[in-house]
């Protein structure tokens, strides 16, 4: 909980969300779940693939508003998102994709970012021309140009090759840091959760809910092999 | 373009040749046709005619696409509408051309306001369905990314809802192009004291041949260039993030 007077960036507690499945049945999808995020904070969201992480994405985003309960962020907190797949328009160029969405970011900020993510070469072409990692930076790219206050990760690192995804953990890590980023960040892996996080909540099968926390110490820090397997056992230990 | 002239060409020949073994007033030779495009160019009445007959398509058409695709891309986006919407949609469908025309002259007028807004309703149907085929196939993942991104409502409009609709656009645009201009004739033949349609029913009235494919023939060429010169290129334009594929 964030010390009294203070706004949490990020304040959800969801007591019940369920949806209709296709063949008309109501599914429970989450249930009691509940955190709050202070500022520059980042949480990552382990679970089972299909529990109603990026459910929860959605709620958080305020693109979900069906649901008991509430998900509350402080006026004039700014949100970003990086959906699980890349949503890029496909008749606009990458960097037009990323200027639409960040209007305000100067063409040195968006060079600056295109250096970072490798995408350099292809700010002229359209998103079909593009691999899926390549999407998915451009998608990442677009996200951090907007300069958000709250950042929404939904599997970024997924079909990136794993030094490229180590490259770009290691920037994201520092300009959470350095912009005080709030995030939440849904992830498969451990180790994306150990780089960038400052708590990781492990989520339950269906319907959702945090089964505990493992909280980071130093969270971006470098951590030594040792500390780095006990945190893993950690996670490992929670999800059972 | 080349296999486009050929293919016109040939078509003339076709032409030649039948005319050449039937009688003259029947079917008049490209030749004869061509002389009374001449003499009617001379006189004026020909591009009066087609000044006039344009007038009323392009009049009728952008009224029937505005009204149209307004209508169209609501039910498509909301069910509510939709179910509202759906049972005059048919019915307007299946109303012959004639008797919205008919109606049209009868409630409204013999004037040129009756004359457009028949043609238009005519056409208004056709081109609600496709845009509603168009809102219906939207995709709801890139809205939710113009939502989380704060796209403002003309942004959205114009790079994330138009380029999905344009194909359907063009698709309306295509076949109620020649739907308008066919219909524009009926109604010019039945009430207009001028355009191509009131020249083609003195025509025949007379019946001369070579003065009824004279002003038919120029406004197909006109339908043709439009065709050709403005949408085939708007659709290209729409097209081109498809056309280099990894």
């Amino acid at each position: 909980m964030p010390p009294a007077g203070e706004r949490a960036p990020l304040e959800a507690n969801v007591v019940r969300k369920a949806a209709r499945s296709a063949q008309g049945v109501e599914v429970e999808i989450l249930r009691g779940l509940a955190f709050s995020l202070r500022e520059g904070e980042v949480a990552a969201l382990i679970g089972p693939s299909g529990c109603g992480k990026t459910t929860l994405m959605r709620i958080l985003a305020g693109l979900d508003r069906a649901f008991e309960g509430f998900a509350r962020r402080p006026p004039g907190v700014k949100v970003a998102m990086a959906f699980q797949e890349p949503r890029l328009l496909p008749w606009r160029s990458v960097e037009d994709n990323v200027r639409l969405a960040a209007p305000e970011s100067s063409a040195q900020e968006r060079a600056a970012l295109f250096a970072a993510l490798g995408l350099s070469e292809h700010r002229a072409h359209y998103p079909a021309e593009l691999s899926l990692g390549l999407a998915r930076r451009a998608s990442l790219a677009r996200a951090l140009a907007a300069k958000p206050s709250l950042l929404l990760l939904d599997e970024p690192f997924v079909s990136l090759d794993p030094p490229l995804a180590r490259a770009i953990r290691a920037d994201l890590a520092r300009l959470i840091d350095a912009k005080r980023l709030t995030g939440v960040l849904v992830t498969h892996d451990v180790d994306d959760a150990l780089d960038l996080a400052d708590v990781i909540y492990v989520l339950s099968a269906r319907p959702a809910h945090i089964l505990g926390e493992v909280r980071i110490e130093t969270p971006r820090a470098p951590v030594t092999a040792q500390r780095r397997a006990a945190l893993t056992a950690q996670v490992e230990c929670l999800r059972g | 373009m080349l296999a486009r002239l050929g293919s016109l060409l040939a078509l003339v020949l076709v032409w030649q040749v039948a005319a050449h073994f039937s009688n003259p007033r029947l079917l008049p030779g490209p030749l004869a046709v061509l002389d009374a495009v001449a003499a009617q160019t001379a006189s004026g009445a020909l591009p009066r005619a087609l000044g006039a007959t344009l007038a009323r398509v392009v009049a009728a058409f952008a009224l029937a696409m505005t009204v149209g695709s307004a209508l169209g891309y609501a039910m498509g986006r909301r069910a509510g509408v939709d179910r509202w919407l759906d049972a005059p949609l048919v019915v307007l469908l299946n109303l012959p051309a004639l008797v919205i025309i008919v109606l049209a002259y009868v409630w409204i007028g013999l004037n040129e306001a009756a004359a457009i807004v028949a043609v238009a309703l005519n056409k208004l149907p056709n081109a609600v369905v496709t845009l509603r085929e168009g809102a219906r196939t939207l995709d709801v993942g890139l809205d939710e990314m113009a939502t989380v991104f704060n796209f403002s409502a003309w942004k959205r409009w114009r790079h994330v809802l138009l380029p999905q609709l344009a194909p359907f656009f063009a698709t309306a645009t295509r076949s109620g192009l020649s739907l308008v201009w066919k219909i524009v004739l009926v109604v010019e033949l039945l009430g207009r004291p001028n355009g191509v349609g009131f020249e083609i029913g003195t025509a025949f009235q007379l019946f001369d041949v070579a003065t009824l494919l004279a002003y038919a023939l120029p406004f197909t060429a006109i339908m043709l260039a439009i065709e050709t010169l403005l949408v085939q290129p708007f659709e290209r334009h729409a097209a081109r993030w498809r056309a280099r594929p990894a």
